[in-house]
């Protein structure tokens, strides 16, 4: 039973590790510009045929592995600067102000197309970039064999909630983007260069979700549709922490890991429900989530 | 007749007409091209591993049989002396979307007939408005058992075995390998062919071996892509088998992570859908893997020329050998071939009733072994299945599969009018397995 809820417990945080990475891009746009960026997917799938690029350009060479996974995340996250910069100056700045909806819809008609895109890029075949999962070894405790790429990715979620925590509450850029979160009119009217702040925001979730792409990249086929599932449970964690909240994204991911693990090892019958089911209870308990607070309608 | 009628160069007209009619009758004369829709997917995540290999299967066996370079009795040019023209359509999207494309084939482009399909779901969709078009329809890759056990059809065939040959394959060559098996389980992606499969497995294991006892069944969610809870539970129990019928990225995915945790060195896997996979997994996948490949495809087939024949034109094109979605479309291009020249016999174009006619119930030798329509009143086929043991040849550098057993078609396949989980329930009676 002890070790029942130690493989629990490892298992919950993996994968919260694993929601968390790809939801930190997405709830970051959100909570700055307010948009439902569906294209988070792209980046996500992008981000994961960018590594695999990169491990087909490394396996060639003699340099250490923990290089080559740098040099995967280090691809990734340029593919995801220049898709971040394109997708923001050419198509977003031109429906800033328009229905919510419309622009859910424009970042939907994106992702569509850059599925297509990939297919002209990658071609419909699948890709393979396990080589540093396989390279970070295993440890065993027990009768359980634990992954060690797994409890690298559950430092790189921690590393990276405690980062951006730190940018957002200690620099000025992070206040910055407060200011823009709390009221966009204001904040341009004390002189803040809004739009280059959404431009820079922008960038970061791509960058940010194409990373995400990458990290995970070693453990899965890369293949076409992947960023379909991802964008799917990345909303299901926001919308349980609250939308734009880092915060809640952190402890929404922990809250599903946790329920979905112990489903698998307890009630495996329930595993699928789970996820969308702990959503649905928080929703109905606080409508925006557990991080966000009920806002008055501005008039 | 005028006067003009007789003139010189009305005489001159009338030559020049006749000279041109000649050609006109002599075009009529010959038949004109056999149109076929080819269905598959050709974008998503079910294309890599099925979509594309049953694409180009089709693109290369069509090019065959119109230059008329196919082996005997495959051997006149396109179906019956006509030329087939392909048109391809991507499956993806949703069922409605399935359909509606199908519409388009058969009332917009006119299609003689439609070859394709992969998902169960886009079968079950089609069938219904095959029937109501009356239009010809060969299924190529869907597994479920459901289109001919529901109602019978007139118009839709499937020349590939469904998927209950799979799952009891699956068991009787598992308990030929581990006689003293006690305890399995099973991974299964949450979906009609996952539940499908492993119901099917459990089933025949239970009549097949009564004291070993399914220990985890877990059903993650189709193309869940992470399955670090699910190895876990796997690592704790004490099963010594694990039966799945995941494909494609899940199946990828799968190898990656269970690798990386060493599940294979605790209990031998069973892959029901392998073979798909092998060419792409190479040596990720473990040595010691069950494989299996949806009949006696791809290194599992038969060595006979046929099949080496469909194995060199693909690997010469394509550059890979062809995996089980390729055979499958192969298998029912050439059985529709065979039915549309029983058919055609006085020459003129068979209708889809002559067709039908001629398809039901027919046998030929095909790249995956001998093909009998034997279920489904004569629309279902049925063919002996294979499985082996995988392992990668690090001199060759090659997969290869070993250790292969046959099944004859009447040992893994329900007898006529019986459905399949009735019959495995029962005690899979009559089953001729020598």
């Amino acid at each position: 039973m002890l070790l029942t809820l130690f493989a629990i417990l490892t298992d919950g945080l993996v994968y919260a590790a694993y929601l968390f990475i790809v939801a930190i891009g997405l709830t970051l746009i959100f909570g700055v510009m307010k948009i439902l960026n569906v294209t988070h997917g792209s980046f996500y799938a992008f981000g994961a045929y960018a590594a695999a690029t990169a491990v087909g350009i490394y396996a060639n060479s003699d340099l250490p592995a923990a290089l080559g996974f740098l040099f995967m995340v280090g691809l990734a996250m340029a593919v995801g600067m220049v898709m971040g910069l394109v997708l923001e100056r050419g198509i977003l700045r031109l429906v800033y102000g328009r229905d919510e909806v419309i622009v859910v819809l424009v970042t939907y008609a994106v992702f569509l197309i850059l599925e297509d895109v990939i297919v002209l890029i990658w071609g419909p075949r699948s890709y393979a970039a396990y080589q540093p999962m396989v390279a970070a070894g295993n440890t065993e405790i027990g009768d359980l064999v634990l992954s060690n790429y797994d409890l690298i990715l559950v430092a790189i979620a921690g590393g990276l909630a405690a980062i951006t925590y730190w940018a957002l509450k200690f620099t000025r850029y992070g206040r910055l983007l407060a200011t823009v979160i709390f009221d966009r009119e204001t904040a341009a009217a004390f002189g803040i260069n809004v739009t280059l702040v959404y431009t820079v925001t922008f960038i970061i979730g791509a960058v940010l979700g194409a990373a995400a792409g990458a990290i995970m990249a070693p453990k899965i086929a890369i293949t076409l549709g992947i960023g379909v599932e991802v964008i799917v449970l990345a909303f299901a964690v926001v919308a349980i922490g609250g939308m734009g909240s880092i915060e809640g994204a952190l402890i929404g991911a922990l809250i599903v890991g946790i329920c979905r693990a112990a489903a698998v090892h307890l009630f495996p019958q329930i595993e699928l429900f789970v996820i969308y089911g702990v959503m649905a209870l928080v929703l109905i308990v606080r409508p925006y989530g557990l991080f966000v607070r009920a806002q008055p309608r501005k008039i | 007749m005028s006067r003009y009628a007789r003139s010189p160069i009305a005489l001159v007209v009338y030559a020049a007409a006749a000279a041109l009619s000649v050609p006109a009758q002599a075009q009529q004369a010959s038949p004109g091209p056999v149109k076929l829709g080819i269905v598959s997917f050709l974008t998503g995540p079910a294309a890599s591993p099925f979509g594309i290999p049953g694409r180009n299967g089709a693109e290369i066996v069509i090019e065959a049989l119109n230059s008329g370079k196919a082996p005997a009795p495959f051997n006149q040019v396109g179906l019956g002396g006509a030329k087939i023209e392909a048109k391809y359509v991507d499956e993806a999207g949703t069922v409605a979307n399935v359909v509606t494309e199908y519409r388009n084939l058969v009332q917009r482009d006119q299609v003689d007939a439609v070859v394709g399909y992969v998902s169960s779901g886009s079968c079950l969709a089609v069938a219904p408005v095959a029937e109501e078009l009356k239009t010809l329809t060969v299924f190529y890759d869907c597994g479920t058992p459901r289109i001919f056990e529901e109602k019978p059809r007139s118009y839709v065939f499937r020349v590939s075995p469904h998927a209950t040959m799979d799952s009891i394959g699956a068991a009787r060559y598992l308990l030929a390998k581990k006689k003293n098996l006690t305890s399995f389980s099973g991974i299964n992606q949450n979906y009609a062919w996952g539940q499908d499969s492993w119901r099917d497995f459990l089933g025949a294991m239970k009549v097949l071996a009564p004291n070993a006892t399914p220990d985890k069944v877990l059903f993650p969610k189709l193309f869940a892509g992470e399955y670090g809870a699910e190895i876990s539970t796997l690592l704790t129990s004490k099963s010594q088998a694990l039966h799945t019928s995941f494909y494609d990225g899940d199946l990828e995915s799968f190898v990656y992570q269970e690798q990386a945790r060493g599940l294979d060195k605790r209990m031998t896997m069973i892959m029901t859908t392998g073979e798909a996979a092998i060419w792409r997994l190479r040596d990720k996948l473990p040595d010691g893997t069950i494989i299996g490949g949806r009949g006696a495809n791809g290194p599992l087939a038969r060595n006979s020329d046929i099949s080496k024949w469909f194995q060199k034109i693909y690997t010469d094109r394509y550059n890979t050998p062809p995996t089980y979605p390729a055979y499958q479309m192969a298998q029912s291009l050439l059985g529709l071939k065979l039915a549309y020249e029983k058919a055609a016999q006085g020459g003129a174009k068979p209708n889809a009733e002559a067709i039908a006619a001629a398809f039901k119930g027919i046998e030929f030798e095909g790249p995956a072994g001998r093909v009998k329509m034997a279920l489904g009143d004569g629309h279902q086929g049925i063919t002996e299945t294979a499985y082996g043991t995988y392992r990668f040849n690090k001199q060759k550098k090659e997969p290869e599969i070993v250790d292969i057993i046959r099944y004859p078609a009447e040992c893994v396949n329900p007898p006529p009018g019986v459905e399949a989980d009735k019959w495995i329930a029962e005690g899979m009676k009559g089953a001729k397995c020598n």
